[in-house]
């Protein structure tokens, strides 16, 4: 409904103000962060069926004993392949892409702290797409896992570019991601609206914002430790080289100070997720909510006290080993009270069974397996046992299929209808959740067993005699079935997106700031600011959400808030479109290929960069009637 | 269209300043955050230097000079008497002083790129190739991190100096020149914990 104190033409003149350039020029130039959002979901999709294909080749090689479909080689690349784009190109980045969409408008904002900024981290973020891709198109592939530890993947026993590529890859991602965490902690530190206080933000911006500062203290790690590999191929420092003072334990260190709380990078969001789909569909607050942020900053702090548990085979002390041992089951702590608040929200609200809160229950069950499963490798005897056996390869895939992908597709379920003016089809929604749900389970829960009889990981085939057979059947039929279903959804996806219900502004009766917005929003999301007087405003605000006015409608403007009371402070100028990010981007994309084949591209590869950097940063004022390079002829 | 939900105006926000400076200013919060993902690399390179000393028996390996200090010590004097002009154009910044900005972003820029020349000098004392030893590698990565964030900001200054004298200066642009001299502040502190490592730990580890 219309605010009667706006008139037609200052919402005119808003409109005006926030769209984009039509046709080519807006989709190279746009800021929008729900376009932006929407190419990087549109791209993990498409990398979703990639790694799918490629995971039920594996098991089509694995099906049965003996078989000789697959080299050893390609099953190598293809499980690289398949984990460096699920681990790097996939969970991440659609993480970020869900905080890029959903952060603005559950904070009533017309836009992120820096729209270009998240322009940018995509055309990166696509770079590193290439990056592993095209390679791969031209038979380039990554052969030694989603971590390349050295010697393996040092200088002296893997020639070639394919460890440059998986290396740099990775850096192009982690300053996407880098950018867009940033992006995303500024938007909720400064730009709440007027009302939200702390206690009052809702726990999915909680969980990006957490997961936000947890980026930007763990992927500096990773792009390190890689940066130092290719210097170590490329320049021959010696960072991993044993013979010259070097330790290849440094890199899985470095690795996993990053890789272990990028797990739960993952994980908070799709807590977020949880959280505000328990909360909908069980029609009542959140029983707990503060104890859930405290077990969400708790999991953040713990991630980084337990990355030693990944390397409990490496033989370092065995203190050490206690000590992580004791850290890993502490997080089950947090995690566990956060699962009682969902199931207390459940049992005390009027739970609805739709798709989205499916998903959820589906997350539920899967995770806590997973997360038994996870008590028992964090044992460091019992993980010397499974270590690199298919009972980790079940393990992993339990939390983060279940702990990451389950309630992202809940999330897909449950905002689709804002995202795009349409319902999903339930029949649809239901089939392909059972048949994810059922198939995964189908498939990976034999892993468990298979991994107690002494199965490796990453082995292209097995004898018939280890008896492994039926049950590695078993696995592949399910997979099948998983990657069938996850198929459908996306048909499901496509094809309400021209045919389903019309959905309206709020569908499923939700609580927070972006269902007050029409569906699909438009580009400048809301025509009034938003103020908030509790943790569900639209649920005390029935009748009428109360508004501000005076933002300026003729130029992009954002309100600016203070950090602990979001109290207006000021108006900020948000920026125009513009080709600065793509072009940014072009220029370290020459810079990061560049400088996998000599070190110098660090040098001439700059110059691109900072004439990229200053265009962007250019302030557009009018030339200087003062000082000694004033204009003096005007 | 517009909102979808009623809406019922309870506030105008049309009186509020269009600009904000310190920690009040969005953009501020944008550097901070830059400055904890480059602080976290200076702490895990330090942290990875530490690693390798404690594993290693001789630090420097045996027939390996120390670093040597006088460059260190010129270029360590140079960046702490930097802070002097470097606050001074942040307080110019924070008083909206337009011929003081402009003239310190000037002398900043000049500043920064004399302390290039014992920076540059430094390279050729480490007494160690980047390609001799664990030792050596990490010494050159430390220095070249923190290089690579001095030109970085250089860079930014004299651009900044250059935009400065040729256009109106408005209020965020004194904002983003304050942002500019913490960002100096930042690689000058950093180079305490990294400087100490790359010169005093192979003398006193």
């Amino acid at each position: 409904m219309s605010d009667p104190r706006t008139p037609a033409v200052e919402l005119g003149k808003l409109h005006v103000s926030w769209a984009d350039a039509p046709g080519i020029r807006g989709f190279f130039t746009t800021v929008d962060h729900k376009r932006i959002a929407a190419r990087y979901i549109v791209t993990v999709v498409l990398l979703l069926f990639l790694a799918g294909m490629l995971a039920l080749d594996m098991r089509l090689q694995l099906a049965r004993p003996d078989m000789e479909r697959m080299t050893p080689q390609l099953y190598n690349e293809s499980f690289s392949l398949h984990g460096s784009t699920m681990l790097f190109l996939v969970s991440v980045p659609v993480m970020e892409a869900m905080g890029i969409w959903l952060v603005p408008l559950m904070l009533g904002q017309r836009a992120l702290a820096f729209p270009r900024l998240a322009a940018f981290s995509y055309w990166l973020y696509l770079g590193g797409v290439l990056m592993l891709w095209v390679p791969h198109a031209f038979g380039i592939t990554p052969d030694l896992g989603w971590f390349e530890y050295p010697p393996l993947s040092g200088p002296a026993y893997s020639p070639g570019h394919r460890a440059d590529i998986w290396a740099q890859m990775i850096t192009f991602t982690e300053v996407a991601a880098l950018a867009a965490s940033v992006n995303i902690a500024a938007t909720v530190l400064k730009m709440r609206p007027p009302g939200m206080t702390l206690p009052r933000i809702p726990l999915f911006v909680w969980a990006m914002f957490l997961a936000s500062l947890m980026t930007i203290f763990a992927l500096p790690a990773v792009m390190m430790v890689t940066s130092m590999l290719i210097a170590d191929r490329l320049v021959s420092t010696q960072f991993f080289a044993a013979a010259a003072g070097g330790d290849p334990v440094l890199f899985q260190h470095l690795f996993w100070w990053f890789g272990h709380p990028e797990v739960y990078i993952i994980f908070l969001p799709a807590a977020g997720f949880v959280s505000m789909i328990v909360e909908t569909f069980s029609r009542r607050t959140l029983f707990g909510h503060a104890a859930v942020v405290l077990s969400m900053l708790a999991i953040a702090a713990l991630a980084f006290g337990l990355w030693v548990h990944h390397m409990f085979a490496v033989g370092l002390p065995r203190l050490g080993n206690d000590f992580y041992t004791a850290a890993s089951m502490a997080v089950a702590l947090p995690a566990g009270v956060q699962i009682f608040c969902w199931i207390a929200t459940l049992a005390t609200g009027r739970p609805r069974f739709d798709t989205p809160l499916l998903w959820v229950l589906a997350f539920i069950v899967t995770f806590v397996i997973g997360g038994l499963s996870g008590i028992m490798t964090a044992s460091a005897p019992l993980d010397q046992q499974l270590t690199d056996t298919y009972f980790v390869v079940a393990h992993f895939h339990y939390v983060l299929v279940g702990g990451a992908m389950f309630p992202l597709f809940g999330a897909f379920s449950y905002w689709y209808p804002k995202a795009t003016g349409r319902m999903l089809s339930e029949r649809w929604g239901k089939i392909s959740f059972w048949m994810v749900f059922g198939g995964f389970n189908l498939g990976f829960f034999p892993m468990h067993i298979l991994g107690l009889q002494g199965m490796p990981r990453r082995i292209y085939t097995y004898g018939e005699g280890m008896g492994w057979g039926p049950l590695n059947l078993v696995a592949s039929i399910g997979s099948a079935i998983a990657v069938a279903g996850g198929v459908l959804f996306v048909a499901n996806a496509a094809w309400s997106y021209f045919r389903g219900r019309a959905a309206g502004p709020n569908p499923w009766g939700g609580s927070t700031l972006e269902w007050a917005a029409p569906s699909p929003p438009p580009q400048h999301n809301f025509d009034a600011m938003p103020v908030v007087d509790s943790l569900t405003p639209l649920w005390t605000q029935k009748r009428e959400l109360a508004v501000m006015t005076g933002l300026a409608v003729d130029r992009r403007e954002v309100l600016v808030t203070s950090v602990v009371e979001a109290a207006p402070e000021y108006r900020q100028k948000s920026p125009p479109p513009s080709t600065a990010p793509l072009l940014a981007a072009v220029a370290v994309t020459i810079l990061f290929v560049g400088s996998i084949f000599t070190p110098w591209a660090l040098v001439w590869g700059a110059v691109p960069v900072a004439i990229g950097l200053t265009l962007w940063f250019w302030p557009q004022r009018e030339r200087s009637t003062t000082g000694p390079l004033r204009v003096r002829n005007r | 269209m517009s909102d979808a939900v009623p809406t019922r105006v309870v506030g105008d926000l049309s009186d509020l300043p269009e600009s904000a400076s310190g920690a009040s200013h969005l953009v501020w919060w944008g550097n901070i955050g830059f400055m904890a993902i480059e602080g976290t690399a200076f702490a895990l390179a330090a942290g990875a230097y530490l690693y390798l000393m404690s594993q290693t028996a001789g630090w420097p390996p045996d027939g390996v000079r120390p670093p040597d200090l006088l460059w260190p010590a010129v270029l360590t004097l140079g960046l702490f008497v930097s802070e002097i002009p470097n606050l001074w154009v942040r307080r110019c910044a924070k008083a909206k002083d337009e011929r003081g900005v402009r003239i310190g972003t000037l002398a900043m820029t000049v500043l920064g790129l004399l302390l290039l020349i014992p920076r540059g000098i430094e390279f050729g004392h480490l007494n160690v190739a980047w390609y001799d030893n664990a030792y050596g590698s990490l010494t050159w990565m430390l220095l070249v991190l923190h290089t690579s964030h001095l030109i970085t900001d250089i860079g930014d200054t004299a651009v900044q100096s250059v935009w400065l004298y040729t256009h109106e200066v408005g209020d965020d642009q004194f904002a983003d020149v304050e942002d500019n001299a913490n960002y100096w502040t930042f690689v000058v502190l950093t180079w305490i914990p990294v400087g100490a490592l790359v010169y005093l730990a192979p003398r006193f580890g």
